[in-house]
Order: structure tokens, then C-alpha cells, then sequence
């Protein structure tokens, strides 16, 4: 890349590029450690659900995507929101149920939406969102727009009839979307191996005839160049893919259960913290003298003082008004 | 007797009718290895083993169809659902399949089955989460639904659901889950279709089920200091209905307030008030009174979740309206 222009996402240069998913990695992981902060404290409450650890498939997949694809994702839905550039401040509100939330505090962490900037939202039910995915998919499709649509879920949303009645219609309607499962192994207590037939997830593409994918999801450099390929792919083949990112979560499922104990060991969270996505980058950048100790000391207060800020406006700002609670029932 | 909370009653009534019969199996997901995702099974995967204690990956259309199918040729399986809000998915499988083939196959095949799970909301968890969705599942011929309070009623009540030809649903509530009460030693059952007085009075009757019928009772010691003196009745079922029993009540207060989380079109409370007016309109002295949650999806933010839900305030104020009092 030439070093003054900058690429569509506004890097000048590789190194720019990778600073700034560093940046976006760090911002998803400072921001979710405070989260679990204010949990303790009570002021999220509800089902919280961390994703930290798994930051790579949404730092790489979001930031390879445009600014106009749709993304559409689960109940574990900060870190798609923040990759997506939603104000860190009205989702520190919207965890706090404040009606300066990006949902005026009545979605809560589940239910992050900002359709502004296409982030189509925290979904709880799982699989049902994968139809959704779907018929944005069709509507872009219906009106010959040239868009894509990454939709994730884990892999314990592969089991459903949703997920395969929808993979069925894309790959049959040949529909512009990014069907990416984060496999991080577990489906609350569940090891994938207990709830899926399939040994390996991503060859449930088959089955469809659909194209699949299998990437790494502990590696922000290689899940974001494989995304932009792949997303690439489908905007000019119109057509779906199916991409299994393999990941692992450190937190435990939601804020009410334990990081381990039940049904998987320290020593297993441990070996998979080795890999840590973000020390990966840090250790990678350094090595390339893409970014040195004191950018990084530097990006972290950055992102410290973006996090505080969230935080304080989150708990400045007001409750919603009572008068709100039948406003939005139906639209006017 | 001895004290147990709702959770432990209800996994001794599935772990007794277990020992006996063999033919009964408990599956959802979570039930096994976790020990039940708000720990109602717990021990129960090592007591009877993953053939009949079976965790289901997420497949609630599924496991329910499963269910269904085992029960037409002779199991009697108890589906857990891991909330109702989830089990929407596996709607289809209990109004097209479960409550139609014994009738559909005049009378041929018969589909002994439970679907249980908590019901409603359980503090911040949001619209999709928070869902009171019985009267969806009374609506259906075909099928039986309980809603015990205590953990007595769930265990007997239970019992009585297991044993059952027909397909019964049983909504729990995770409020409950924790809540302790006495239980009877040894062998009792409740039976499906009988109401329950939790608390005598003669001045108003206040009906509810599930987490609303404690709510009605702590409402009814603030009634007591306000020299108001509230009977409470409890369904416990709330298909077959024990009109009986209610209309008894209304014929000795001559005031009804029902009590219900769910949303109030063609709520289950809008159902028993109609047969109060049919069967009992003589004996009234006042309108009936419903309290039920507010007509929208339950929102996230603390304030406008409590103002969503039924309260003791909007009890009282509903009360003080029947009686005519300011
Ligand atoms: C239809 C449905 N059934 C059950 C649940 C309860 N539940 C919430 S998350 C979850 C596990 C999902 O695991 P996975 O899809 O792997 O996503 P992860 O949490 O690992 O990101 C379950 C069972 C639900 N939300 N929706
Ligand atoms: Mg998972």
C-alpha cells in the first residue's frame, strides 16, 4: 500500500492497519474488565455475557467488513458493537440501563442495537437471529444492492432448525451473507462435542453445498485477512459462505457462572490464555516495529480514559422516564 | 415436616415416580451433567444415568417433538425447558402434535408427557427473556397446565403431572426456585384441578398463582394493617380450573381482585373473571379487578421493569377500588 493514501477503513499503511486493530482489541477487552467491574458492583445486572478472550473473530471480521455491511450477532454482543464503532459511552449507559443507552435502557447488555451503523443487534434467543441474517441477506439481494451481512453465533446455535432452515435458503437463493459460528467450545456447560453430531462444525456447510472456512479465532491478523477475502468473495459471487472460527471463551458463560469448576479446569483456561489474541498482536507488532513499548503504554491510557469516560457518562445520565415505558410498543 | 425449597421438592417428585417407573425420563438441556440449569435436577444424572437424565443440545423443536414421540409409544418423558421463553420454539411440537393426537387418532394413541420450566421474569433479564406465557399454553384443549406456589403444592403437584395420560405443563418461576416451605414426609400427591386457600378473609378475594400468589400474601399482611381483611386463593391449576372452590370464595367476599404477571389481553385472569361473572355475578358487590403486567414488552432498566410488573401498591390500589374505598 502506498504510504500517504489511505485504504477505505483510513490506514495509511499496513502498520496503521494493525495498530488499529490492536487498538480495537484492546478497547473491546478494557471495556468488558470494567463491565465485569460494574457487574460486581451492581450496576449492570441482568445476564451479562463476556467476550473476552474471542475478540479476534469480531476485531478481524468487522474491520475487514464496510461500513454499510450489516452485522447481527447474540446475547454476547460488546464486542461486536465496539468493532462496529459504537459509542463505548451509550453502551456503558445502555449495560446500565440508562436512557442515554444505545436501546434507552430497555435492551440491557443482550440487546446492544445502533442501526445507524447497520449493528442490527444483541440477540437472546438462540438461533433465531441466523434467520434474520438471512432476510437481510434476501433484502439486499431484492434490491440488487451490493452490501454483505456477517452474522455470529456460537457454535451451540448450529444444532437448531433456524440455523439450518436458513442455511438451506441462502445457499439456495445464493444470499450475500457471512455465516460465522464462534465456536469457543462450550454452549454454557455444554462442550461442543456433547451437542453437535458433527466432529468438525464447519463441514455442516456441506450439507448445503455452501462454501466453508475454517479459521483461526485466537489470531487477530489472520481472522481479519481471511475475512476481508472472504467478504470479498461474497460481495462479488453473491453468494453465502459458512466460516467456523475456533476460539475460546475465558470468562464463564454469563456473569452468574463461574469461569470454571464444573465443566472444564483452570489448567485448560490457562493453556488457551497462552494464546491470548491480544498479547499475540502486541508481541507480533513489536517484533515487525509496527508500534514500540511506548505507543502501546500510550494506546492503553488512551483507551483507559475512553473507558472511565464511558463509564462516568453511563452513570451520570439519567434512568429513563416512567412516561417511556409504553413508548415504542408500536411505531407511530 | 420437613423444610425444603421449591427447587428440592420438585426434584423429589421427579426422582420418586423415577424410582418406581421406569417408563419416565427427564431431558432438556443442562439437566445432566450440569446438574440442571437452575440446579432442579441436580444428582439426578448420577442416580439414573444419561439414559434417562438427558442433556439435548439447543434443539428445543426437537427434543420436544422427541418427547412427544416417545410418549405415543409408551415412555412418559419429562421435557425441561430451560425457560419459557425458549420453549416457544418447541410450541409447535405440544399444540400441533402433543394435544392433537389422542383425539386425532380417535382416542388410539395418548401422549403422557410433562413440559416444565420457569416462567416470567427474573430481574433485568429484558423482553426476550421475561416472558409469562401461560396463557399461550391454556388456550390449547388437550393439555393440563399447574402453576405451583409452594414447594408442598409443586411436589404433589408434579406427582400428579407425571402420572397423568395427558400432556401437563407446569410452570415453575426461578423466584421460586429458592423459596423453602414444608413438604410431607413420604408418599402424597396434589390433584390437577384443585384450588388451594393459602390465607383466609372475608373482605376481598385476591386470586393469583406461581410468583404472584406470594406477592398476593405479603399484600394481604399490608391489607391486614389497614384493618382489610384479604382471602387468597390459589388455583394451582390453571387448566382445569376449580371454579368451585373460587366461587365459594366470591360468594363470602363479594369482591375479586386477580393477580397475573402475564400481559393482560387474553390473560388467564381475563379467562377466570369470566367465569366468576358467568357463574357468580349475583354475589358480586364490585367489578372485578385485574392487576396484570403492563401491556408491553418487559424493558431492561430497573425502573421501568418494576413499573412493568404487578406490585403490592397496584394490588392495594386495585383492592381499595373494588371496595370503594379512597
Ligand atoms: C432457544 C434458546 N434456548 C436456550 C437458550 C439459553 N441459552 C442461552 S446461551 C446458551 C448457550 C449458547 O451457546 P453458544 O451458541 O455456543 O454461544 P456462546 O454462549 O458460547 O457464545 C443457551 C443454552 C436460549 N437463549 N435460546
Ligand atoms: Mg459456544
Amino acid at each position: 500500500m502506498p504510504k500517504t493514501k489511505k485504504d477505505k477503513q483510513g490506514h495509511r499503511d499496513q502498520a496503521d492497519l494493525h495498530r488499529s486493530l490492536l487498538r480495537t482489541a484492546l478497547l473491546i477487552r478494557r471495556f468488558e474488565e470494567k463491565t465485569a467491574e460494574m457487574y460486581a458492583l451492581a450496576k449492570i445486572a441482568g445476564f451479562c455475557h463476556l467476550y473476552i478472550g474471542e475478540e479476534a473473530v469480531a476485531v478481524g471480521a468487522i474491520g475487514a467488513a464496510r461500513e454499510d455491511d450489516y452485522v447481527i450477532t447474540t446475547y454476547r454482543d460488546h464486542g461486536h458493537a465496539l468493532a462496529r464503532g459504537v459509542e463505548p459511552k451509550r453502551i456503558m449507559a445502555e449495560l446500565f440501563g440508562k436512557a442515554t443507552g444505545v436501546s434507552k435502557g430497555k435492551g440491557g447488555s443482550m440487546h446492544l442495537f445502533d442501526v445507524s451503523r447497520h449493528f442490527m443487534g444483541g440477540h437472546g434467543i438462540v438461533g433465531g437471529h441466523i434467520a434474520l441474517a438471512t432476510g437481510m441477506g434476501f433484502a439486499i439481494k431484492y434490491e440488487k444492492r451490493d452490501q454483505v451481512v456477517l452474522c455470529f453465533f456460537g457454535e451451540g446455535a448450529v444444532p437448531t432448525g433456524a440455523f439450518h432452515e436458513s442455511l438451506n435458503l441462502a445457499a439456495l437463493w445464493r444470499l450475500p451473507v457471512v455465516y460465522i459460528c464462534e465456536n469457543n467450545r462450550f454452549g454454557m456447560g455444554t462442550p461442543v462435542e456433547r451437542s453437535s453430531a458433527l466432529y468438525d462444525i464447519a463441514h455442516v456447510a456441506r450439507a448445503y453445498d455452501m462454501p466453508f472456512h475454517h479459521l483461526d479465532g485466537m489470531d487477530i491478523l489472520e481472522s481479519y485477512k481471511h475475512m476481508s477475502q472472504i467478504i470479498k468473495g461474497v460481495r462479488s459471487a453473491k453468494r453465502p459462505i459458512f466460516v467456523e472460527a475456533q476460539t475460546y471463551r475465558y470468562m464463564g458463560h454469563s456473569m452468574s457462572d463461574p469461569a470454571h469448576g464444573h465443566y472444564r479446569t483452570k489448567e485448560e483456561i490457562d493453556a488457551q490464555k497462552s494464546r491470548d489474541p491480544i498479547q499475540q498482536l502486541k508481541q507480533h507488532l513489536l517484533e515487525e516495529k509496527q508500534i514500540d513499548e511506548k505507543a502501546i503504554r500510550l494506546m492503553e491510557e488512551e483507551i483507559d480514559g475512553i473507558v472511565q469516560d464511558a463509564v462516568k457518562f453511563a452513570d451520570e445520565s439519567p434512568d429513563p422516564p416512567l412516561s417511556s415505558l409504553m413508548d415504542d410498543v408500536y411505531v407511530d | 415436616m420437613p423444610i425444603l425449597a421449591y427447587r428440592e421438592a420438585l426434584n423429589q417428585a421427579m426422582s420418586e415416580e423415577m424410582r418406581k417407573d421406569p417408563s419416565i425420563f427427564l431431558m432438556g438441556e443442562e439437566v445432566g451433567f450440569y446438574d440442571g440449569a437452575f440446579k432442579v435436577s441436580k444428582g439426578m444424572l448420577k442416580e439414573f444415568g444419561p439414559m434417562r437424565v438427558v442433556d439435548t443440545p439447543i434443539t428445543e423443536a426437537g427434543f420436544t417433538g422427541v418427547g412427544v414421540g416417545a410418549a405415543m409409544v409408551g415412555l412418559r418423558p419429562i421435557i425441561e425447558m430451560m425457560t419459557f421463553n425458549f420453549a416457544i420454539l418447541g410450541l409447535d411440537q405440544i399444540i400441533n402434535n402433543a394435544t392433537k393426537l389422542h383425539s386425532m387418532s380417535g382416542g388410539q394413541l395418548k401422549v403422557p408427557m410433562v413440559f416444565r420450566g420457569p416462567n416470567g421474569s427474573a430481574k433485568r433479564l429484558a423482553s426476550q427473556h421475561s416472558q409469562s406465557l401461560e396463557s399461550l399454553y391454556c388456550h390449547i384443549p388437550g393439555l393440563k397446565a399447574i402453576a405451583p406456589s409452594t414447594p408442598k403444592d409443586a411436589k404433589g403437584l408434579l406427582k400428579s403431572a407425571i402420572r397423568d395420560n395427558n400432556p401437563v405443563i407446569c410452570f415453575e418461576a426461578q423466584a421460586l426456585y429458592g423459596t423453602k416451605g414444608e413438604v410431607p414426609d413420604g408418599e402424597y400427591t396434589i390433584p390437577i384441578g384443585k384450588a388451594d386457600i393459602k390465607r383466609e378473609g372475608k373482605d376481598v378475594t385476591l386470586i393469583a398463582w406461581s410468583k404472584m400468589l406470594l406477592l398476593c400474601l405479603q399484600t394481604a399482611d399490608f391489607l391486614a394493617k389497614e384493618g382489610i381483611d384479604a382471602e387468597v386463593v390459589d388455583p394451582r391449576t390453571l387448566r382445569p380450573l376449580d371454579m368451585e372452590t373460587i366461587l365459594e370464595s366470591v360468594k363470602k367476599t363479594h369482591r375479586v381482585v386477580i393477580v397475573e404477571e402475564a400481559w393482560p389481553y387474553g390473560g388467564v385472569s381475563a379467562q377466570i373473571s369470566d367465569r366468576i361473572y358467568y357463574g357468580g355475578l349475583d354475589d358480586l358487590d364490585a367489578p372485578i379487578e385485574r392487576v396484570c403486567g403492563e401491556d408491553c414488552p418487559i424493558p431492561y432498566a430497573k425502573n421501568l421493569e418494576e413499573a412493568a410488573l404487578p406490585s403490592s401498591e397496584k394490588i392495594i390500589a386495585a383492592v381499595k377500588k373494588v371496595l370503594y374505598l379512597k
